[in-house]
């Protein structure tokens, strides 16, 4: 027998441990743990991995995100006739952007990892796992960032619109975006199959459309209460009212709020079913 | 069953003591389209010890329980009962302190798989708790030990299976750990990937003692690159010694294999005789005989009529395999699930 595996550089048998408890017996005293990622620049690491993967896998999509919303601004346009409801249009759209990234694709892509074992990577490293929920969540929805200012300057000319507040899509995109991704993450972390965590994604997405799009004035009743359930409703009221001339800073900033507070919630929820999935 | 021998346990220390380890996956009961199992003792009872600086392997056929046990010594999977001792931590209390022992190498790059090699490597060191200088140093350092730097900027997606395997190994081996636990390494490697596995493990274990957990389905590599080796089988560890105590198990024997041209002469009386003890799969005959019998076969088929009908022949040494076999694992899993190379 030819072997292709070179002779071993070191003798098998007994060795001298200088291993990290030093010498001596290792069951007696147990060996020092390496130290836990630490949970800031874990985040930042899973964050730029996410990003890094995002530029080569997500430009299209984020091309369709964007698309799909202009569209259905134009279509809207024959529909309504300005004033509440085209800052509802204008605001829903740019926001279904980020509903889009990170509530759909993020519920997908943890479908998929958690599916095909990739959770065990992530499992076996000292990594707290808020970190990897934060990072990917975070990493998803700054992906949406252009897309979404793109959509809501564009709806601004398309409506005639002010655009002198859309500075609050800096609040409204990160706190939105939380919300979203953290319970796209729960959604993905939680379906028992991948294709259920696809499925429940784009029903996620849906809802942000129907019920973030549509004028809240036209729709019925029950339909309302599932708008005022859906945490992307907020960040849509909050970005329509910048459109007034002059916005009730007061009441976008507790619409703000109620996303942040969600937001902490559905990424707590994602963390929880981290653990959970990662350890089976 | 205890199966760690003396010498694991002289001046080199225990690492890793698994103490009955017992895991079943619950019975399913059958829907629409899927069929029922039945429960299933994925590990059962098994008990083994590892001592520092060893490469101990675990050998067994496909649903020997071989993945089971490695998630269970790597905090993934909590055993029914049982205990699994790494370095005077209890992993069965303590699930998460297996991941600042343990360096594991799984079976599947989903999670890497689109980033570039530098990434995955750095990526991964950064999340075993390096800061991003040292991250990025011993990222270096590994991607040149392994000869991945030329391809350091390629996705994971893009490479090939061996290189791939290859890169999630350099993204185990950042950021140091005494234990490494590796899940079938070299699967799809070419021979120059494989020498640079062993190499790296060998010089991880010369220079800091690092002990290396090793599932293979590869007799070959399991005959030439492990100290001990222990045999899975249901669940259960059939054996466990080293590759040359265990083929002592089987020193009387000698393995025939014979190809025939077409398909054996059966109308030679010899060959006939041999065909029960014969193992068939197509052309080929495996037979495993005393050295006498053995002989005694090889006269037989390489005179006369047989010899017509004979495309090649070899005698052999016992490998694992026949280990495997002569201890009673059943022969049609033994094909299927050990590669021979």
């Amino acid at each position: 027998m030819t072997s292709i595996i070179p002779a071993r550089t070191a003798p098998s048998q007994v060795r001298p441990a200088p291993g990290p408890s030093g010498s001596g017996p290792a069951r007696t005293a147990a060996a020092p743990l390496a130290p836990r990622a630490r949970l800031l620049p874990s985040l930042a690491a899973v964050y730029r991995a996410q990003l890094s993967r995002a530029r080569v896998a997500r430009i299209p999509l984020l091309f369709v995100a964007t698309f799909q919303s202009v569209g259905i601004m134009v279509l809207m346009r024959g529909v309504v006739d300005g004033g509440a409801e085209a800052r509802a249009v204008v605001a829903g759209s740019s926001v279904l952007v980020v509903a889009f990234v990170a509530l759909n694709l993020l519920a997908q892509y943890f479908g998929q990892l958690r599916a095909s074992g990739g959770l065990d990577h992530y499992a076996t490293l000292p990594v707290p796992p808020a970190a990897v929920v934060l990072g990917a969540a975070g990493a998803y929805a700054s992906f949406t960032v252009p897309g979404t200012v793109f959509t809501a300057i564009t709806g601004s000319v398309l409506f005639q619109l002010p655009m002198t507040h859309l500075w609050v899509l800096v609040a409204v995109v990160p706190l939105s975006g939380a919300a979203l991704a953290g319970l796209g993450a729960a959604l993905g972390l939680l379906a028992p199959r991948p294709e259920l965590a696809t499925l429940l994604g784009q029903l996620g997405m849906s809802a942000a459309l129907l019920l973030g799009v549509l004028p809240a004035e036209r729709l019925p009743e029950p339909v309302g209460w599932a708008r005022d359930l859906l945490p992307s409703t907020y960040g849509v009221e909050a970005l329509a009212r910048s459109f007034d001339a002059s916005p009730d800073w007061g009441i976008i900033a507790f619409f703000l709020a109620i996303c942040a507070a969600v937001g902490v919630l559905s990424l707590a929820v994602a963390t929880w079913a981290y653990r959970r999935a990662a350890v089976r | 069953m205890s199966t760690g021998t003396a010498q694991a346990q002289n001046d080199t220390g225990t690492v890793c003591a698994v103490r009955d380890l017992v895991k079943t996956y619950p019975a399913v009961r059958g829907r629409r389209g899927t069929p029922a199992t039945p429960e299933v003792r994925a590990t059962d009872g098994i008990s083994l010890d590892v001592g520092r600086g060893e490469i101990f392997g675990l050998l067994g056929p496909n649903g020997a329980g071989k993945s089971t046990l490695v998630r269970q010594l790597t905090g993934l999977m909590r055993p029914d009962s049982g205990s699994v001792e790494v370095l005077g931590h209890d992993l069965v209390r303590h699930p998460e302190r297996a991941a600042r022992l343990i360096g594991y190498l799984g079976q599947e790059s989903t999670a890497l798989d689109e980033l570039t090699v530098s990434l995955a490597a750095e990526t991964t060191g950064r999340l075993r708790g390096l800061a991003v200088r040292d991250a990025r140093a011993e990222r270096d350092a590994v991607l040149e030990e392994l000869g991945l730097t030329a391809i350091a900027g390629r996705p994971l997606k893009k490479l090939s299976g061996g290189q791939r395997r290859l890169a999630c190994f350099a993204a185990t081996l950042v950021g140091d750990r005494p234990v490494l636990v590796l899940d079938e390494p070299t699967t799809g490697m070419d021979p120059v990937a494989r020498r640079a596995v062993w190499a790296a493990v060998d010089r991880r274990r010369a220079e800091r003692g690092a002990t290396v957990l090793l599932v293979t389905h590869n007799v070959i590599e399991a005959e030439t690159v492990l100290d001990r080796v222990a045999v899975l089988e249901h669940g259960r560890v059939i054996a466990c010694d080293t590759p040359a105590g265990l083929k002592e198990k089987v020193a009387g024997q000698v393995r025939v294999e014979l190809v025939w041209r077409e398909r054996a002469p059966l109308d030679v009386p010899e060959v006939a005789a041999l065909r029960p003890s014969a193992q068939e799969s197509g052309r080929r005959w495996v037979l495993r005989l005393g050295p006498d019998e053995a002989r005694a076969a090889v006269a037989a088929v390489t005179g006369g009529a047989a010899f017509a009908a004979l495309d090649d022949f070899t005698l052999a040494t016992p490998s694992l395999e026949d280990v495997y076999l002569a201890l009673g694992g059943d022969a049609a899993n033994a094909i299927k699930g050990l590669v021979k190379a």
